[in-house]
Parts: C-alpha cells; structure tokens; sequence
C-alpha cells in the first residue's frame, strides 16, 4: 500500500487499514468464464504499470454478489430491459425488437464505446439509444440516468460481458482522447482536485472509510448498494465532481463524453463486466 | 400491487429422491421501510414485504416473517428436501395487501 | 508516521468510543436476546451466524444463519430504528435449518440470531458487524 502526502487519508490509513483486507489476489469468475481484473496497463498509460478492475478493490462479501447472476441484484434491472426490448412504444409502432432481433446483436458494442461515428462525432450507448427512440420509433427521449435507461445499458452491455476493452484512441478519436485526458488531469473544484488525484496517485489507499479504485467504469452501468440501482458512467462522474465540491458537467455534455473515451481507454485490457456490482 | 415487482426463483430441474437441494429467491420491491421522509418532509408510508413462504407438495418449507431491516430486492437461499417429484410454490406478501405467487416443479431423476 | 496534535486528539477520542461502545451494545444485546427466549437461558450451542466483520454498505449487508434441529430463528439488529429484522419457521420440507439473506443495518452494531429448538430450548449467537461510511458518497 502507498503512503500518501495528503493528511486526511494518511489519517485514514492509519485507523483503517489495519483490518481491511479486499480481495485484491481473488479471481473473478462468473457462470464458468474467468475475467480479466488486472492487466499490464495499456501503451498510452504513462504513469501506471498495471490496471485493476474495481471489483479488485471490493471486500469479499461485496465480491461475491457479482459472481453468480441470480445473486447479482443488477439483473433484476436487466429483466426489465428484456420486457422493455419488446415494448412498442412511440408514434412509429415500434419496439426495440422490431429493428434489432435480440438484445445479443448488440455483442461488442460495449466493448467498444464510445467511438467516433461516420459523422466524426464522438457517440456514446444512450445516444444511439435515444436515437433510436426519437427518429425511428417516434417516442420520448429517455433520461440519460433514468431507470429505463441505465436498465438498457445494463442489457445491451452484458451482451459484451468477458470481452476486452477496446476502444480506439487514434485516427478520428485522437482529439476527443485528448480533451479528455486533459479533464482527467484538470483541478478543479474546492478541494482542487483532478480525477487523477484520487484513482491514480492513490489508489489502493483509504479516503476515510473507502478503498479508493482505479475509477475504471469496465463494469458500467454498476448497481451500487448505497443507492440500489443500476449508475451510468456520466451519473458516476457526476457524483465524483460533487464529492470535490466542483460543478459537475452535464450528462451527456461533450466534456462528459471525452472523459468517458479517456477513461474507458484507461481499462483497454480488462473484461467487460457489465453489470457489475459495487459498494 | 406495487410497482415493478417481480418473483425470481431458482431452483434445479432435478433431483435424486430425498436429495436436499439449495433454492435462491428474489423479489424486486423498493421495501419502504416507513422512515423517509420525501422532498416536502413528509413521511414515506411504509411498503414492504412482510412474508415470504416455500411450500413443497403442501408441505411448509420455510416461512419468514418481514420487518423493514430486510433489504431491497428481498433475497432468501434456503434448502429443501425433496422426497419426491412435485411442484415448489413460492408466496410472496406485500404490505398493501398484494400476494406474488411464484411455481416451480422438479423431477426426480 | 506522525499525527498533528488534532489527530492524536481524534484518535484517542475514536478509541475512547470504542471502548465504551461494546459494553452498551452488550448489554441491549441480552436484553433483546431474553425477550424472544421469555428469560430462558440461552446457550451458545449449535447455531451459526455468519456476518461480514466490516460492511461496505448499511443497505446490504449478507448473512446466514445455521442452526441444526431448529424450529425456528429470530434475526435481530441491535442497533436499528427497531431491532426486528426476521423471523425463519422452519417447515417438515426443510433441507436444514439454514437461510441466507441480505438485511440493512443503520450502523455499526450487534446482529443477534435466536434459535428456538424442538424441545423448547435456545440457543444464540451475536456479531459485530463494523459499517463503513465510504469517503464517496456519489
């Protein structure tokens, strides 16, 4: 474990990391299939050796509900999606299941977004998803954290589940990349602090009573057990930027959405372990 | 009913006669535990499941009884011995007067 | 490593706490466990209560409860609003006297599990379970 400079967690470690002990050296499986929780960290990681899967830095018992899918609450929302799949809903008449036969057509996608599309935009999942509902269903938008939606991300990301992470970084993606690795490394807020300050200069440390993670979203959407729902990767990023006091982005803003292929770069390597489970 | 309340169940296809096999249950339900308060501070009324029961042929599995400390998405894994083939049913009660009935049945092999 | 003065003084206010919390605990702890008893003695006998040590969440925590030739088994949570979790009555068609559950407790505290047997003897078990308050509560 790293010592820190900053006090408050130094302050931390020392009341509790004496009996803390997460399943750092565990091995994730899930129905039979092993899954990728830690890797050597990707090309263009320049100040990390190796990547973790947050689900590493989890205790046992928090570990173990992601492991078997009757155990793992977040399929109770993937059920919902399966139901909502075939739900016709808008003015065309139609159901998601009208264009796409089954949810499992959408296998790798997940592994592979965001991603620049033919139009040079940077398109994340509830894009296309909402796309989908306005231009050929002729319905409503859906919230970009709402219930409905996190439930779709849920389903559509498990289709990839177990796949490495791959998104690309060069080419057309090269300049979305590097606004957002430039978020990643921003200061910002009251307590002045980038997402770098937390999940790469101290992860595997104590913030209070928190193992601080890698902030790898490899497992997005995650039911978390604070809330007991399934959270979207901007919904997460929302939450951090609250927590240091700084006004978050929107959801689904640009900033947002380079932050998303930066971090999503980050876990080139790990498994898609959609949906995951977390504390 | 509550909404967006749903009884899973597993259970195996088979067993051998008198075999002690190990059901899962989950039920997704909010469990409003009749403690919040929503945005104007006004009490949250209670909502939970307060019974779950597991028969097996008739016969009482397991019945429990449900306070608010239960957690949302109730979820119970028990054993149960199955002495020959039949059908599991599986009853859930819900505070507003609602009950979700789930059935399985298992074959003896 | 070296504490400022403030932390030493929040240490040792922190162990403080904690060496007097316990004997509060205890002490509810028997009370509650001779209210599902009717005063009986309990013993400590052949019932099992699994519970994590340090719980990551309040809202989830797992625990199993294993008590051979029970009838039944109360499950009670000290520390909570009110200490009724759930009762498990344990059927002819029961496999064993076991279940697994997922209960929420509103902080650090005692988890007691009752168990009534066939001839109208108790037995119980108790176990502090340490609930985190994580630094992120986003």
């Amino acid at each position: 474990m790293k010592i820190t400079s900053l006090l408050p967690l130094a302050f931390s470690i020392a009341t509790v990391a004496g009996f803390v002990t997460a399943g750092e050296d565990s091995t994730l499986t899930i129905e039979g299939e092993v899954f990728v929780t830690k890797a050597a960290a990707p090309a263009h990681l320049e100040n990390v050796d190796e990547i973790f899967s947050g689900w590493t830095f989890r205790l046992d018992e928090t570990q173990a509900l992601q492991m078997d899918d009757f155990d793992n609450p977040a399929f109770v929302f993937v059920d919902q999606a399966l139901d909502q799949f075939e739900m016709v809903e808008g003015s065309a008449g139609k159901a998601c299941s009208s264009c796409h036969d089954s949810a499992e057509v959408f296998s790798g996608l997940r592994a592979s977004m965001p991603r620049v599309n033919s139009a040079g935009e940077l398109e994340t999942i509830p894009e296309l998803i909402n796309n989908c509902r306005t231009e050929r269903m002729g319905a409503e938008k859906w919230k970009w954290s709402g219930g409905q939606m996190s439930a779709m991300l849920g389903l559509i990301g498990l289709q990839s589940r177990g796949m490495p992470v791959e998104v690309a970084i060069d080419g057309p993606a090269a300049s979305f990349w590097e606004k957002g690795k430039e978020l990643y490394y921003m200061r910002v807020g009251q307590l002045d602090m980038a997402c770098s300050s937390c999940h790469e200069d101290n992860y595997g440390n104590m913030i209070r009573a928190d193992h601080l993670s890698q902030g790898q979203i490899n497992g997005f959407p995650t039911y978390r057990l604070k809330n007991a729902k399934l959270n979207t990767i901007h919904g997460r990023f929302k939450g951090c930027m609250k927590n240091i006091r700084a006004t978050p982005f929107k959801e689904g803003s640009d900033e947002f959405k380079a932050l998303e292929l930066y971090v999503a770069s980050r876990a080139n390597g790990l498994s898609v372990e959609t949906p995951s489970v977390r504390n | 009913m509550a909404k967006g309340v749903k009884p899973r169940v597993k259970v195996p296809k088979t067993a051998a006669a008198g075999e002690t096999i190990t059901i899962k249950t989950l039920i997704s339900h909010k469990m409003e535990t009749g403690r919040r308060k929503d945005g104007d501070g006004n009490v949250i009324p209670r909502s939970i499941i307060n019974r779950f029961t597991c028969e097996f042929n008739g016969e009482n599995v397991v019945d429990v009884n449900m306070e608010p400390a239960i957690s949302v998405n109730p979820y119970f894994q028990f054993e149960a011995t199955v002495p020959e083939a039949g059908e599991f049913v599986f009853t859930w009660y819900d505070d507003d007067g609602s009950v979700y009935e789930k059935k399985k049945s298992i074959k003896i092999a | 490593m070296n504490f400022t003065r403030r932390e030493t003084m929040a240490v040792s206010g922190a162990a403080l706490v904690a060496s007097v919390l316990p004997i509060k605990l205890m002490a509810s702890t028997t009370d509650l466990i001779s209210g599902i008893t009717g005063g009986k003695e309990a013993s400590g006998d052949g019932i099992n209560l699994t519970a994590p040590e340090i719980a990551e969440n309040g809202n989830t925590v797992p625990i199993s409860i294993d008590a051979p030739g029970a009838v039944a088994i109360t499950v009670l949570a000290a520390g909570n609003p009110t200490p009724g979790v759930a009762k498990f009555n344990f059927g002819a068609g029961s496999g064993s006297q076991s279940c697994t559950t997922r209960i929420r407790l509103a902080g650090t505290q005692d988890v007691i599990a009752v168990a009534e047997m066939a001839d109208g003897s108790f037995s119980a078990a108790h176990q502090t379970v340490k609930v985190t308050i994580g630094g992120c509560g986003g």
